[in-house]
């Protein structure tokens, strides 16, 4: 183990999902990601933690933010980091995604950040590697790491997450980052709402412990945090809700809807946005928008994670 | 049924001795032996053994069970066009091993089973290659496309037994009512999978919790129950015999009891995957249970064994779907659907009713007497003048199915290192030995 003294314990060599972490390592996690905030902001950016690691951030599916957010932490740490977008290369040629793995695992990297299309391929690709593998999104399964960066945003900015009610809304049931963010804010005492046209919840939402609305109204009161999920263009014309033009009418939230929550809520999306489907351009931009220090809080959680799956890489 | 198999002359005369004896159409259980005469059943003698007629080959079963072969009415077995997912050697290696005597081949090949030529090409190839009775189920619609009739009446000729599309469900409800009436013409069997494409989608696994746990597509329960309601005010019309391939779901069952009460030509069939097995075991991703159906809920699983045992399901199949390891080694959502059954069938059915779950009298008919009679084959009984397709089991004895024990060519099991009750220690097809346990 090469864990160093000085860095709190954490179970884990992967991580593949909020599912099965306790409150006390996703607060861990969050009070490791406080820290790499504090070392962000200063000019001098650089740790030593994961020095002559390497870290491939092997992305399926093309991924602008979280993949230069990964990228951007394990330089922070030292790592060498090698981008591998997968959606132009050999996986086209036929090479399965074992395959794949197989052969990155073969130059021997310390840590493997997986995003792909399909929910359970980064548990599968795990299982046939002998590095750490951290999940940034399987299919409509989980993204960990937008979990905690939002609860971490959340932390910052409300001083706590025990209690407060926040407001899922949006495509539920394609979007991992609904899932993640359930099962983070529950296990920390949150009370969560999904609030989507009954066409994106989910089967059994229900059975998640949340709240399901259908309408904003209900959905938004009392509210804490609102957070705003992406609609991907191909479900916008008629096959799971007629046109983007009514769904921003019922589900989009602007300052006619953000009204029906308390006064100090606060809202998040994890983008990118789509401006005037999910979210008006007046509330993104607004006083109450935690957009872009959303963005500063996943480069932070995305350095404590690859430290804390870190402590369990061999010394050799 | 023509037998195809050659009968070793000097093996002609047979008789199992000391045999538990159960007929599954008549449920009786009785101790007595049975006399195996150039393929057939010459005798069955209840009570204590007759003298042997002299050169008899004298088989002690030591107590065991003696009852009819199994007939599996659906198994995908890779000739022609997936040789290398499955071919009729091995699957028949694998069915005998299993005490499947009868294997019906579903016509989902390449080319697809449409012509009296292709049935006639499995036929002779299972005559040069299978240790047991092939039986090939024709296409209901030419090219398995769902819009033409394909030709009964030469595909009966040819040797098909029944007629379906596989895992195909008619969508056009014109041409079902057309190919079930136009099958009453020839009193053919019509098997037709109830699932609606449409409203399947791209599911992968059943709505509920876990499916949306696991961030898995769902795939209604109901598009199975729309099809099969459909159908069966369509038989309602036509009058045709109609057999639903394989439920899966509790309200199926009430659709289908229903349909008997009112005296409809129906009967259905349930794979045992779906007995055995429900939702849960596909946590972790496990390719090897995905299935099409989906594994269902507990509370389906239990329906379905109730049903068994009520007679509302008939038979119980294996849905023999062999996959290479590229098809399954792949995320959930792309991972083809489907498992081997045919050495297990058996052994998980006598596991059921070992456990209770459903009287072994049941099992047994669901797997060799019901089918048999739905497809008009003179197998699946224990009486004089039937084929002697025959197993010897123990019903009880406990083992362990292993990966390197497998016989068919793909290894996509369900049931690997799964804890067996119930072993066959010999099939015998048109009286010959087709497996004889170690």
């Amino acid at each position: 183990m090469s864990a160093s003294p000085s860095l709190p314990a954490f179970p884990h060599r992967h991580l593949l999902g909020i599912e099965g972490l306790t409150a006390a390592e996703l607060t861990t996690l969050l009070d490791m990601a406080d820290e790499a905030v504090a070392v962000s902001r200063q000019v001098e950016k650089k740790r030593a933690t994961l020095r002559g690691r390497t870290q491939i951030n092997l992305f399926f599916e093309p991924s602008t933010r979280t993949q230069s957010s990964f990228e951007i932490a394990g330089k922070r740490l030292g790592a060498d980091v090698m981008n591998m977008s997968v959606a132009s290369s050999s996986v086209k040629k036929g090479e399965t995604l074992i395959d794949t793995a197989m052969t990155l695992n073969a130059m021997r990297p310390d840590i493997i950040v997986v995003r792909h299309a399909q929910a359970g391929a980064v548990q599968l690709l795990s299982q046939k590697v002998a590095c750490s593998v951290v999940n940034a999104g399987d299919g409509a399964h989980e993204h960990p790491t937008q979990a905690l960066l939002d609860a971490l945003t959340i932390r910052r900015n409300k001083g706590r997450i025990e209690g407060l009610i926040v407001a899922v809304c949006g495509d539920i049931l394609h979007s991992r980052v609904a899932r993640s963010n359930i099962l983070a804010l529950q296990c920390l005492g949150a009370r969560v709402r999904c609030v989507a046209p009954t066409t994106l919840l989910p089967p059994a939402i229900e059975r998640f412990g949340v709240e399901a609305h259908t309408d904003m109204k209900s959905g938004l009161k009392d509210a804490d945090i609102i957070m705003m999920l992406r609609l991907q263009r191909e479900r916008m014309s008629g096959s799971f809700i007629p046109s983007s033009k009514e769904y921003f009418r019922y589900w989009g939230l602007d300052e006619e809807k953000l009204a029906f929550a308390r006064p100090d809520a606060l809202v998040m999306h994890p983008g990118p946005m789509n401006r005037g489907v999910e979210i008006s351009s007046e509330v993104a931009d607004g006083g109450r928008s935690l957009i872009r220090e959303q963005v500063e809080m996943g480069v932070a959680v995305r350095m404590a994670v690859l430290e804390a799956v870190a402590q369990h890489l061999p010394d050799y | 049924m023509t037998n195809t198999l050659t009968t070793n002359p000097l093996m002609s005369v047979r008789t199992l001795v000391n045999a538990d004896l159960l007929d599954p159409a008549t449920g009786r259980r009785q101790r007595g032996a049975v006399l195996i005469r150039d393929g057939l059943i010459a005798d069955v003698v209840r009570g204590a053994a007759p003298a042997s007629p002299e050169g008899a080959d004298v088989i002690d079963c030591q107590g065991a069970l003696v009852a009819p072969g199994v007939v599996d009415m659906r198994a995908f077995l890779g000739e022609p066009g997936a040789e290398y997912r499955e071919t009729l050697k091995t699957a028949s290696r694998a069915a005998a091993a299993g005490g499947i005597t009868t294997l019906v081949s579903t016509p989902e090949t390449s080319p697809p089973v449409d012509s009296a030529a292709t049935v006639d090409f499995i036929r002779r190839r299972a005559r040069d290659n299978a240790i047991v009775h092939v039986a090939p189920a024709a296409a209901l619609t030419r090219g398995l496309e769902g819009l033409e009739l394909a030709e009964y009446g030469l595909l009966l000729e040819a040797g098909a037994v029944a007629f379906t599309d596989g895992m195909r469900s008619i969508a056009n409800a014109r041409v079902m009512q057309r190919a079930m009436a136009y099958a009453r013409n020839f009193d053919a069997l019509v098997m037709h999978h109830t699932e609606d494409a449409d409203l399947t989608g791209d599911g992968v696994a059943t709505p509920g919790e876990l499916a949306s746990r696991m961030g898995l597509t769902a795939a209604p329960r109901e598009a199975e129950t729309i099809m099969l309601e459909r159908d069966l005010r369509l038989v309602r019309m036509t009058g045709g015999r109609y057999h639903a391939a394989m439920i899966t779901h509790a309200q199926s069952v009430e659709l289908i009891r229903q349909a008997k009460d009112e005296g409809l030509p129906v009967t259905c069939g349930v794979s045992i995957n779906h007995l055995a097995l429900n939702e849960h075991d596909i946590s972790g991703y496990r390719t090897f249970f995905k299935l099409r159906p989906p594994l269902r809920p507990e509370e389906d699983r239990l329906a379905l064994l109730e049903a068994l045992e009520d007679g509302v399901i008939d038979v119980i199949v294996s849905d023999h779907n062999p996959q290479d390891v590229e098809a399954k080694r792949l995320p959930f959502g792309e991972a083809a659907a489907g498992a081997i059954g045919l050495e297990t069938l058996l052994p998980v059915a006598l596991r059921l009713a070992n456990a209770g779950s459903v009287s072994l009298a049941r099992v047994l008919d669901a797997l060799t007497t019901r089918p048999a009679g739905l497809l008009g084959l003179p197998c699946g009984r224990l009486a004089k003048g039937a084929a002697a397709d025959l197993i010897v089991a123990d019903t009880d004895r406990a083992w362990i199915y292993e990966r390197e024990a497998i016989r068919s060519r793909s290894k996509n099991t369900p049931f690997e290192g799964g804890r067996m009750e119930g072993r066959v220690l010999r099939t015998l097809v048109s009286g010959v030995d087709a497996h004889v346990a170690d």
